[in-house]
């Protein structure tokens, strides 16, 4: 590794992707690369031949991969995270199951990531690729502010990762969609912010609550059910975690909470203290006392009929 | 028909070195010292935004005295360097030692070499994670390193802030004594230094995981005035970011 100095005129400034690609320039990685160093889209597909498409319709089949398996069996997926806004800042959370195809991957996944000391990312769409998204993302955000001396405004942040996620758009269009949730404490007015992507990296602010996932539609009900612009911490916190068992009732790539082992859903609020993960402890006498309020509604009975 | 001139390079590396000398004699000078909870950098500072001294990763700091524009192209390749290299690898694997050379092979090149020396002198400090891991290396305008365990002073005429420096210094001070001393030792007995003057930032171990942060002038204020009330114990000097 040489010292990173560069002549004015090339100077990728307080860029980190911008830095990354002037030290290992991808242009070797052949047509189609997608520009972000971190996230080569290059480097993964080139591992595979063209996809076979079926005459009779239906799924690409990629030969250069196991072929009892689909080409979604062959990556693991993050399933439902949310955030919702509350007087003081912003709920973050996210289920804890990871899935390949039908089967579960992994039992403990975070999906609800620290970037900086005022936001969290959460992620939903294809683990790899969101993984490394998210931590260039955050490195991105500590090297701006260590060399420009002051933190990016909210809005900015929020244009960066928009800005991943269109780098990202190549990947996207071969399925392997990922779809950040960007929460965030403004430090300026004072207030939490949520923002929701697209896979063309449109940008949208949230005014109430966001849900993202494959679960995401059973646990926007349950937000849209319960959220008040006056509501409170330990209610934001409850809907947060209801909003979970209510997507992962429905939607078997969603993890419930399992008291079994003891994993439960990653929940955590960005505030003018910053961002806090809520401890295992808390959420675990709330997913109890959310079970007991459940098992008095009838939805929630065996058979739901009176025997 | 002119002749060019013949220059020995003995005469050549001595001209540089002058020159690069003189540059940076014109600056003020700057101090690094252990202490018991971390590495505290002291600079005499008059501007609230051209900074000296710098966070260059979870446990490095950076600080540069001389042309100002020269070591802030240094510290942002520093920094440059060490987010690459956290992001290729882990951020554990961040280490000073290897930026120190880095730098000394950089300086030792462009002094060697380019038309200009730089006129700077670095310091780069690792905090360990206990007192014996503390490092601080001092590289000099021509890639001269030194790795200094107890404390650096650095700049040009530093003659009488070193002697003030080694008669003042004691193995795991504490912050507050190692801050009065390296103010004074800055300052030296005929001048007193204000916070406004000051640059302040320490690498302390209870910081977390970014250990970098910067003392507000409100934090040195308080900290100079227990200094003229006497040898007051009491108070702590709080950091802030």
């Amino acid at each position: 590794m040489a010292l990173p100095i560069f002549s004015p005129v090339n100077d990728p400034g307080p860029d980190f992707a911008a830095l990354l690609r002037g030290i290992r320039p991808s242009s070797s990685n052949g047509g189609d690369d997608v520009g972000t160093a971190g996230l080569d889209a290059g480097a993964i597909t080139r591992g595979l031949t063209d996809p076979v498409i079926p005459a009779a319709g239906g799924f690409p089949v990629y030969p250069s991969l196991d072929p009892a398996r689909s080409f979604d069996e062959h990556m693991r997926h993050g399933t439902t995270v949310l955030a919702l806004r509350y007087p003081d800042g912003v709920v973050v959370a996210g289920d804890r199951r990871a899935t390949e195809g039908h089967l579960v991957a992994y039992r403990t996944m975070d999906k609800v990531l620290r970037v900086d000391d005022y936001s969290a990312v959460a992620i939903a769409g294809t683990a790899g690729p969101a993984i490394e998204m998210v931590r260039l993302f955050s490195t991105q955000l500590e090297h701006y502010e260590k060399v420009e001396g002051v933190t990016l405004s909210i809005e900015g942040k929020a244009n960066q990762l928009s800005q991943m996620v269109r780098d990202h758009l190549a990947m996207a269009m071969r399925g392997m969609v990922v779809v950040p949730l960007f929460a965030g404490y403004d430090t300026l007015s004072g207030s939490g912010q949520i923002y929701t992507f697209d896979v063309t990296g449109g940008h949208y602010i949230e005014d109430e609550y966001a849900a993202e996932g494959s679960g995401s539609r059973f646990a926007k009900s349950v937000l849209k059910a319960g959220w008040r612009a006056d509501i409170t911490k330990a209610e934001a916190l409850d809907l947060a975690i209801e909003a979970i068992v209510d997507a992962a009732d429905e939607d078997i790539a969603t993890g419930a909470p399992d008291t079994l082992r003891g994993i439960y859903p990653t929940v955590a609020t960005v505030t003018q203290s910053g961002y806090q993960a809520v401890g295992d402890d808390e959420i675990a006498s709330r997913v109890s006392a959310l079970y007991d309020k459940l098992r008095s509604r009838s939805e929630y009975r065996a058979g739901r009929s009176s025997r | 028909m002119t002749m060019p001139y013949y220059v020995s390079p003995e005469q050549v590396m001595k001209d540089r070195a002058e020159y690069a000398q003189k540059g940076i004699a014109r600056g003020r000078a700057l101090v690094g010292t252990t202490y018991d909870n971390g590495i505290l950098i002291v600079a005499e500072n008059p501007s609230r935004s051209l900074r000296k001294i710098a966070e260059i990763y979870d446990r490095i700091a950076f600080a540069g005295v001389g042309r100002y524009n020269e070591f802030d192209q240094l510290r942002v390749a520093g920094i440059r360097h060490a987010d690459t290299k956290g992001f290729s690898f882990s951020r554990r694997d961040v280490e000073a030692r290897s930026l120190a050379n880095l730098y000394a092979q950089y300086l030792g090149q462009v002094f060697t070499h380019e038309m200009k020396p730089l006129e700077v002198e670095i310091l780069v400090a690792e905090l360990g994670i206990t007192a014996q891991g503390d490092q601080m290396f001092h590289i000099a305008y021509e890639g001269t390193i030194t790795d200094e365990n107890e404390y650096a002073v650095l700049g040009g005429d530093t003659e009488g802030v070193r002697d003030r420096m080694s008669g003042a210094y004691r193995r795991d001070w504490t912050l507050e004594d190692a801050l009065r001393a390296c103010v004074s030792a800055l300052s030296g007995p005929e001048r007193t230094l204000a916070a406004s003057e000051l640059e302040i930032a320490m690498l302390a171990r209870s910081n977390g995981q970014r250990a970098f942060k910067r003392m507000d002038r409100s934090d040195i204020d308080s900290a100079l005035k227990s200094r003229k009330v006497g040898r007051a114990r009491s108070g702590t000097v709080k950091a802030s970011s």
